[in-house]
């Protein structure tokens, strides 16, 4: 066949699968993607599984090592017949917590922690690269098997420039169906059907050949069993240990490899296609491996010297079949180009998500404010892309493509294995934490590229001999083959022994050691009970489905109030060319809708609103963290406002309170002044009364006396008032002087009743008094107590209005007080008069005419204060009663 | 008079059909030990067959179970215990 055909051939199936992934696209697009929903999509599109490693390589392992291919089938079997419900619970927490990738899946359930997810991607970008290295190595073989059945003798392209246009005719399908949309839940209808596609090109292939090789060239089903069994047995014993562990590893493969991961979880349109997968992915990998013995061995029988990994193309071009050949030709094509898209694009979305953007975004934090992230993000997409299609490249031209395919093939297959114990502790294990995931992924990642990755590019290529001999630094338990001295093992069983042992044991011991974070916690419960939390969710009446415009206007009115949101839905209609006031859900729309919203209550709150609305995206953590941070603020800001609104009130009422104090000054000093003028007036007025008279002159003598008389009586009065004023002044400015002795207490009541006698000293008062209680040594001013006493007894004789007056003196030491009670017989203050009596000008009824100005009992109260003592009125005593404090010694305070 | 043939026993198909999951979980262990069987063997010339013949067993048994669960909103309530009104 003229390898221009081939090229040809080539390139229209490639322009035939972008036909139909656009036409995928397109359909989708419009909501009309119904066959992306049909059952039988998604278990052709796990078909992603079987790689031209699959497809070429598992003739080559079968006619090496016999039996033991089928162990890479029979792991998958195994975890899709029975154990679904675990990739079940994957793809549910997928969509919950809009999982991207297998790195994201570990991020995200220990606690988002971005470290986890690089580690992730590192160990899912070094396991990938020799697999892509090896699918593009055997495009480029098939296409050299083709080359050298040319008889044109046209040279054969290098091998070099074949893989450069492969890489870069996929980095191109990749970029354009791969990175054409940003969607949440990043599904690639174009990509799952051009790879549903390929699916059947691939088994139609394989079959075609082995119902060839059985029929055509074996001679039917018996003669070709009869000849698999006749096959010397030597070469195909079967460890039972390797056979147990590959099984165990194709199955641990089947959930971690990225590909895989990407097309049974992120692309899964519903969960229910798992059951049907349960059957028919595992029916699809018999299929796949029914003819590969027979393929095996009847090509070794007639081809002995041809690479075996090649059978499958060389056995019909050497039986003439040029058209099957092609078609054998294309299914290793679809599988090579197939596992590379769908690789590339997992790969590349770990490496955008969890390297380049945090990079960029630390590097330009600007640039995450910038409207245009998402053009940012596709493009580290498409850089990712090219990268990892460069990293296989660049394995292939550096190991030169010589490996078994297989050996490749596991050597991937152990590292993505690493993944394993962290996936299964994390959604079944609530204490499995970041730290153990950590630790546990690190050992095993650094057991597998000692002891199988490294080891896999040849004896001393980059590990050194010394190492294999003698061990890492010359510790003879650290060599890579025999590990703590296990020198038996086979270098595979080996490897993963004791990675995963370590990894394990890491992960367990790590977990239970430390202490998850908040954000750890809330997800480690979201992963654990993934269902129950739906359940819970559902019965809450959570859940709705497809959010309906009505529903969203309705929420959006309570939001932004009534009129703004109709306004706003009518005008986004019409935007749309709609009538009415209902547009359609579009991105767009909704993104402006978000906005509109975040102004009202805040970015992660509408963002959460709208979530909810919408499929079974719930809530995550971090939303509501942000959604709690903005209430926070809010809660904050609100209750600042309280305080300041509390101080306000505070500082009003005080304002209140001076301005009624000034008020009631002011008040006071009207009428302090009205009173004092009045009691200077009065005396005046008959003091000018009286000199008149005596100045007109001849008047009797004894009238002259008497009226002499009241004037000296008046000038007395006034000399008395202006002396109290006087008095009360200095008292009140505190300037006052004491004169501070030792007296006793009862001379000084003695002093004062006998001042006081001059007081209506027509009266006769029954004075009753304790003297040996009064035998008390003051030290204090004692002429200033002396005073207050007298006014006191004065007040007594002027006011006390009973018949027999009397007059008790009480006297009582209290710790360092004394107490002194005048305690009369008379009618006393009435209550509502209590309050004022020790005021200036208090003075209630006057029936003497020829009292004070009221300013005694005022006076008193200053000179007790002056004196460290005080004054009070004592109600309830049956007549009037005063008490007066006094310290025994007169603190330091009265100056 | 004859005891009823039946258990009285209502939510019969909730529970049926968690036995069924159970079956379905159990599956993959008698699996792998099915095929671990030919190590055991002294000839393993016929394995090929032994095994694709276990591989498609497991493949119809799977096929049996699926239709079985396939459909079910159980897995989702698996604390909605056995209340008659339930049964699906």
């Amino acid at each position: 066949m003229p390898f221009n055909l081939l090229v040809l051939i080539c390139l229209g199936y490639v322009v035939f699968l972008f036909v139909v992934a656009a036409w995928a696209e397109r359909q989708a697009k419009a909501g009309r993607a119904g066959f992306l929903r049909s059952p039988l999509i998604y278990p052709l599109s796990l078909s992603i599984y079987c790689t031209a490693w699959t497809f070429y390589g598992a003739v080559g392992y079968a006619a090496r090592s016999g039996l033991e291919f089928v162990t890479i089938y029979l792991g998958p079997t195994l975890v899709f017949v029975g154990w679904w419900w675990i990739l079940r619970k994957l793809v549910r927490i997928g969509r919950v917590q809009r999982v991207t990738s297998i790195a994201d899946l570990i991020s995200s359930r220990f606690g988002k922690s971005n470290l986890l997810g690089v580690v992730v991607t590192l160990i899912a970008v070094v396991a990938a690269t020799p697999y892509i290295a090896l699918q593009l190595q055997s495009v480029t073989q098939s296409f050299g098997v083709f080359a050298s059945e040319t008889p044109e003798g046209w040279a054969l392209p290098n091998h070099e420039a074949t893989a450069n246009w492969v890489a870069a005719g996929l980095a191109l399908f990749t970029i354009i169906f791969g990175t054409r949309n940003l969607d949440a839940n990043e599904r690639h209808h174009g990509v799952v059907t051009a790879i549903a596609v390929e699916a059947v090109v691939k088994l139609a292939a394989l079959i075609a050949v082995g119902v060839f090789v059985v029929w055509g060239l074996g001679g039917g089903l018996s003669a070709v069993s009869r000849q698999i069994n006749q096959v010397d047995l030597t070469a195909w014993t079967i460890e039972p240990s390797r056979w147990g562990t590959l099984i165990f590893l194709s199955a641990a493969a089947v959930i971690t490899l990225p590909r895989m991961f990407h097309v049974m979880v992120v692309e899964n349109p519903n969960e229910a296609h798992l059951a049907r997968a349960s059957w028919a992915f595992p029916t699809y990998l018999l299929l796949m491996s029914l003819f590969i013995m027979p393929i095996a061995v009847i090509g070794m029988q007639r081809l002995p010297d041809t690479n075996p990994d090649m059978l499958v193309l060389t056995l019909p071009l050497a039986e003439g079949q040029g058209g099957l050949a092609m078609l054998a030709f294309l299914g290793g094509f679809s599988s090579a180009t197939s596992m590379v898209i769908v690789e590339t694009i997992a790969l590349a979305t770990m490496v955008s998500n969890h390297i380049i953007m945090p990079l960029l975004l630390w590097l330009r934090p600007k640039s995450a404010l910038s409207s245009d992230l998402r053009g940012w993000v596709l493009n580290s997409r498409r850089i990712s892309i090219m990268v990892v299609l460069a990293l296989g490249l660049g394995y292939f031209r550096l190991s030169g493509g010589s490996e078994a395919l297989a050996a490749i093939g596991l050597v991937a297959f152990a590292g993505m294995a690493q993944v394993l114990p962290a996936i299964l502790g994390g959604i079944f294990w609530r204490g499995a934490t970041g730290v153990g995931a950590m630790i546990g992924l690190t050992l095993g990642f650094g057991v597998w590229a000692f002891t199988l990755f490294l080891p896999s590019f040849g004896d001393g290529a980059i590990l050194p001999m010394t190492v294999f001999e003698q061990g890492l630094w010359g510790q003879s338990w650290l060599r890579p083959n025999a590990l703590f001295g296990t020198e038996d093992m086979d270098p595979l069983v080996h490897s993963i022994f004791w990675s995963m042992a370590l990894n394990i044991s890491g992960f367990l011991i790590g977990s239970l050691l430390t202490f998850p974070g908040p954000v750890e916690r809330v997800q480690g419960a979201a992963f654990v009970n993934a269902f129950d939390a739906e359940f819970q969710a559902e019965r809450l009446g959570w859940m709705q489905g497809q959010a309906e415009p009505e529903a969203l206007l309705n929420m959006a009115q309570r939001i932004m109030g009534e009129d703004p949101a109709i306004s706003f839905f009518e005008e986004q209609a019409r935007a749309q060319g709609k009538d009415g006031f209902l547009p359609d859900l579009t991105p767009d729309f909704l993104t402006l809708l978000e906005r509109r919203m975040a102004g009202s209550v805040g970015a992660a709150t509408a963002h959460a609103m709208i979530g909810q609305l919408f499929g079974r995206a719930m809530v995550t953590v971090e939303d509501l963290m942000a959604v709690a941070n903005e209430s926070a603020q809010i809660l904050e800001y609100s209750t600042r406002l309280e305080a300041q609104q509390a101080e306000t009130t505070r500082t009003a009422r005080a304002l209140r309170d001076a301005n009624d104090k000034l008020t009631q000054i002011s008040v006071q000093k009207d009428s302090f002044l009205s009173q004092i003028s009045h009691e200077l007036r009065t005396p005046m007025t008959s003091i000018r009364a009286f000199s008149e008279i005596l100045t007109e002159g001849d008047l009797p003598a004894d009238k002259v006396a008497e009226f002499g008389r009241v004037i000296h009586m008046e000038t007395l009065r006034l000399t008395r008032l202006l002396d109290d004023l006087l008095d009360l002044s200095v008292l009140e400015n505190g300037s006052v002087q004491l004169n501070i002795t030792t007296a006793n207490l009862g001379l000084l009541i003695d002093r004062a009743l006998a001042a006081a006698g001059q007081t209506r000293p027509e009266r006769v008062f029954d004075i009753q008094r304790n003297y040996t209680s009064e035998n008390i040594f003051l030290r204090t001013d004692a002429d200033r107590l002396v005073q207050v006493f007298i006014n006191l007894v004065s007040n007594a004789r002027k006011y006390c209005d009973a018949e027999l007056p009397s007059l008790r003196i009480a006297v009582r030491q209290k710790g360092a007080r004394v107490v002194i009670d005048f305690i009369d017989n008379g009618a006393g203050v009435p209550k509502e008069s209590q309050g004022i009596i020790f005021e200036k000008f208090a003075r209630l009824t006057d029936t003497s005419g020829s009292g004070g100005a009221g300013l005694g009992l005022a006076i008193c109260r200053e000179v007790m204060g002056t004196c460290g003592g005080t004054i009070s009125y004592l109600p309830g005593q049956k007549g009037a009663a005063f008490r007066v404090t006094v310290p025994l010694r007169i603190g330091k305070i009265a100056n | 008079m004859r005891l009823p043939k039946q258990p009285l026993f209502l939510a019969r198909t909730v529970y049926r059909k968690r036995r069924l999951r159970d079956a379905a979980r159990m599956l993959p262990i008698f699996g792998f030990v099915l095929m671990m069987l030919p190590m055991l063997w002294p000839n393993s010339g016929a394995n090929w067959v032994y095994l694709f013949g276990i591989w498609v067993g497991l493949i119809a048994s799977a096929a049996i179970l699926a239709k079985g669960l396939g459909s079910d909103t159980d897995e989702t309530r698996p604390h909605r215990d056995l209340g008659g009104e339930d049964a699906l």
